[in-house]
């Protein structure tokens, strides 16, 4: 018993890389884990599919209404070619069957709406997508650990104070308030309007350096807005999370050993306290997916999850579905990372 | 929350509760006691006191109805209420000065300045707009009016709506419209939770992987696919409602893994063994000995849950899928405010969302002092 209680810490020694960690105790573990979640999934596939066609109409429907209000007539023979076309009028399971099994193979179906294939609308916009929440997240921790680092030494300070103040405010502002508060802002100090990724001239331009220099000229609003976002909460949590573990005796006695206070903090208590976060790292990547919905519609973003608001609100089945289904299968994977991390950097965590 | 100590029945029994009294604070007050030392989440449920009861008397402390329509004041910024005039006389009876409207003629904006000749004193009590009190009476006083003009204490909006008004009819639905949808989801939470951790086996496995699938399941799409399945000839008042009651059928999940957990810990407790031995009947013994023990954290995660509502209402009817413009509420005024024009325009028209800020940050700060509190025994923790 012991032994293996010992294989299984050494396995996971922080050490050692978190692959090794994978491969050495956590294979069966893992690929236990990537079964079970299949049922889950088309579980979940199913109520998707449902939800999103529950809204009486369908994508036939609402083009109908667009024809019509621009004064086209329609015919009922064209209606029902519209419905064969988009396999509408088969029974509901089988248009299910013919969305997911397109899905498993990786053809996530046809958006009506731009006539164009999923796929391509998803590729088109991942990157941007990308960028602006990996950008957003360096955002968060690259201001929010220093900040609650120098909030828990030095508590009760005048700085705490005031980042506690500022934390709070920030955590009770809506996104989107403040996108609109920085728009302001621009305007008014800078005299620049804001939203979307790029200048009007270069949307649509081929990729130079003059692009790129203008994208890092814009895409700074979406990375404050949303880093600023998480930045409250991350800071007040590292503060309570570092000052519990400061007091512990361990760290008393290091210091009284005459420990550097540099080292005292970061050795041991800062990588305690940064535990919790290694469990949200992988609720990430959902949200790097679809990104703040909201924002993304304020600052004229083109981002996943801007589509899919389009998507849900014209009733796109296959774009909706595909995108939310996207969204699930991460963070089925996300769960997953998050307890692996775990596991590697805490040792003490184990899974059988 | 529960009694302090189980004497035996009798006479002396009585006597000695009497002597137990002097010696001994319950609880409760020991929570109150720790409580009041917080002064800053005293000081936020003072706060959020105050703004319950002007949401529960709008009708009567607005000047104005939300969809009166000041036409000679559109887009009027916010006025100043006085006590000094301009040539500094003092006047008890508070006034505001009235604009003069002028369109610039190269902007084709309307511009307003305050006209000195056109001072309105402020009368208390005063008749104005008729309004049904909660449908339940009539009544047309108004806590102050400004006498022989209008007074706009926050400015009006495009269409010449007084502001303050709109501010605190909107509160009313907006601090209001999630809490039975909250209510519900802390219900299911509790039994859901409390099933599986005290029943254990297959009914554990059971919540544990409902809890799995129902946390996978991305909440915009469910919440606009719902809203636009419900009756269409329900309001939309009604409409926001209802789904707030379906989305709490999903929302029960963090708390019921919290309530579960707690309940793992309770069951192998002396006291609750003891409860079980002496044949108390399960409902009993998760009711009347286990839940007392965490119902203090379930009131303190609610009160922390009701930020996330309302942040949740003013979002979704921001993008226009939460509650639709007849019925006012924080986040369809925001509605106004949806582009840098309209803000660098009319700044007065996010006021709501000061509003917005300032209750999301009383009801975390009390929460805390609530979650501090909670617990009166643990005297570690941060002051």
């Amino acid at each position: 018993m012991t032994s293996v209680l010992s294989a299984v810490l050494r396995a996971a020694e922080p050490g050692r890389s978190l692959l090794d960690a994978v491969r050495r105790l956590a294979r069966p573990y893992v690929v236990r884990r990537i079964f079970g979640m299949i049922p889950t999934v088309v579980f979940i596939s199913i109520i998707i599919f449902v939800v999103i066609q529950l809204p009486p109409g369908d994508i036939v429907t609402s083009t109908l209404d667009r024809l019509q209000s621009s004064g086209v007539e329609v015919s009922a023979e064209q209606v029902q070619n519209l419905r064969a076309q988009f396999n509408l009028d088969k029974p509901m399971h089988m248009q299910y069957l013919h969305w997911a099994g397109g899905f498993v193979v990786g053809d996530m179906g046809y958006s009506y709406r731009y006539s164009r294939p999923v796929n391509e609308l998803v590729w088109e916009r991942l990157g941007y997508t990308l960028l602006i929440a990996v950008s957003a997240v360096f955002f968060t921790w690259i201001v929010a650990v220093p900040i609650g680092i120098f909030s828990a030494i030095r508590q009760y300070s005048i700085g705490d104070y005031t980042f506690t103040v500022i934390g709070l405010i920030g955590i009770a502002t809506p996104h989107f308030l403040l996108a609109l508060l920085f728009m302001y802002a621009a305007y008014e100090w800078f005299g620049i309007s804001i939203g979307g990724l790029f200048s009007p001239e270069y949307r649509e331009a081929p990729w130079t350096l003059a692009k790129v220099w203008d994208l890092c000229q814009h895409i700074w609003i979406p990375m404050v807005v949303l880093g600023l976002g998480g930045t409250a909460a991350t800071m007040r949590v590292l503060r309570a999370n570092l000052l519990d573990e400061l007091n512990k005796p361990y760290v008393v006695t290091a210091r009284a050993k005459g420990v550097r206070p540099v080292k005292l903090v970061l050795k041991y208590p800062l990588r305690i306290a940064l535990n919790p976060f290694a469990s949200t790292v992988g609720l990430l990547l959902p949200t790097l997916i679809a990104g703040d919905v909201i924002v993304s519609r304020v600052l004229n973003l083109p981002t996943l999850g801007q589509l899919l608001l389009d998507a849900l609100l014209t009733q796109d089945m296959f774009l909706a579905g595909s995108i939310v289904m996207l969204q699930v299968i991460l963070i089925q994977f996300g769960l997953l990372l998050s307890d692996l991390v775990l596991a590697w950097i805490d040792p003490r965590i184990r899974y059988e | 929350m529960s009694e302090a100590i189980a004497l035996p029945a009798g006479a002396p029994a009585v006597q000695a509760a009497d002597e137990q009294q002097l010696a001994t604070i319950t609880p409760r007050e020991l929570t109150w006691r720790r409580f009041k030392r917080h002064r800053l989440a005293l000081a936020s449920g003072c706060f959020l006191g105050v703004l319950y009861l002007i949401a529960a008397l709008c009708e009567f402390i607005s000047p104005y109805k939300p969809e009166t329509r000041n036409v000679a004041a559109i887009n009027a910024p916010p006025m100043l209420v006085r006590f000094f005039d301009l040539d500094g006389r003092f006047h008890l009876r508070p006034f505001v000065y009235g604009y003069d409207m002028a369109v610039n003629p190269d902007t084709w904006m309307r511009e307003y300045t305050v006209n000195p000749s056109k001072r309105y004193p402020l009368e208390f009590f005063a008749k104005g707009d008729p309004y049904h009190f909660w449908n339940l009476a009539r009544g047309e006083r108004h806590l102050f009016l400004a006498k022989g003009g209008y007074v706009h204490v926050f400015g009006t909006d495009q269409l010449g709506r007084d502001m303050f008004s709109r501010v605190f009819y909107g509160a009313r639905i907006s601090l209001s419209i999630g809490l039975v949808g909250l209510v519900m989801t802390f219900v299911l939470g509790i039994v859901l939770g409390g099933l599986a951790g005290y029943i254990g086996g297959w009914v554990d496995r059971a919540v544990q992987r409902l809890t799995a699938v129902l946390l996978s399941i991305p909440q915009l799409p469910l919440w606009m696919a719902l809203t636009a399945a419900l009756p269409p000839a329900w309001s939309p008042l009604r409409v926001y409602f209802g789904v707030t009651i379906i989305l709490s059928l999903f929302g029960w999940t963090i708390l019921a893994r919290q309530v579960r957990g707690r309940f793992l810990a309770l069951r192998v407790e002396e006291f609750v063994v003891a409860a079980r031995l002496i044949g108390a009947r399960k409902m009993r013994v998760i009711l009347r000995h286990m839940l007392p023990n965490f119902l203090s954290h379930t009131i303190t995660t609610a009160t922390l849950a009701v930020p996330a509502m309302i942040i949740g209402e003013t979002s979704l009817s921001f993008l226009g899928i939460g509650l639709r413009p007849p019925v006012v509420s924080w986040g369809v005024l925001l509605q106004q405010a949806q582009n840098y024009q309209v803000i660098v325009m009319t700044p007065w028209l996010m006021i709501p969302g000061l509003f917005v800020v300032l209750a999301v940050m009383a009801f975390n700060l009390f929460g805390d002092g609530l979650r501090d509190a909670a617990d009166p025994y643990n005297t570690g923790g941060q002051g």
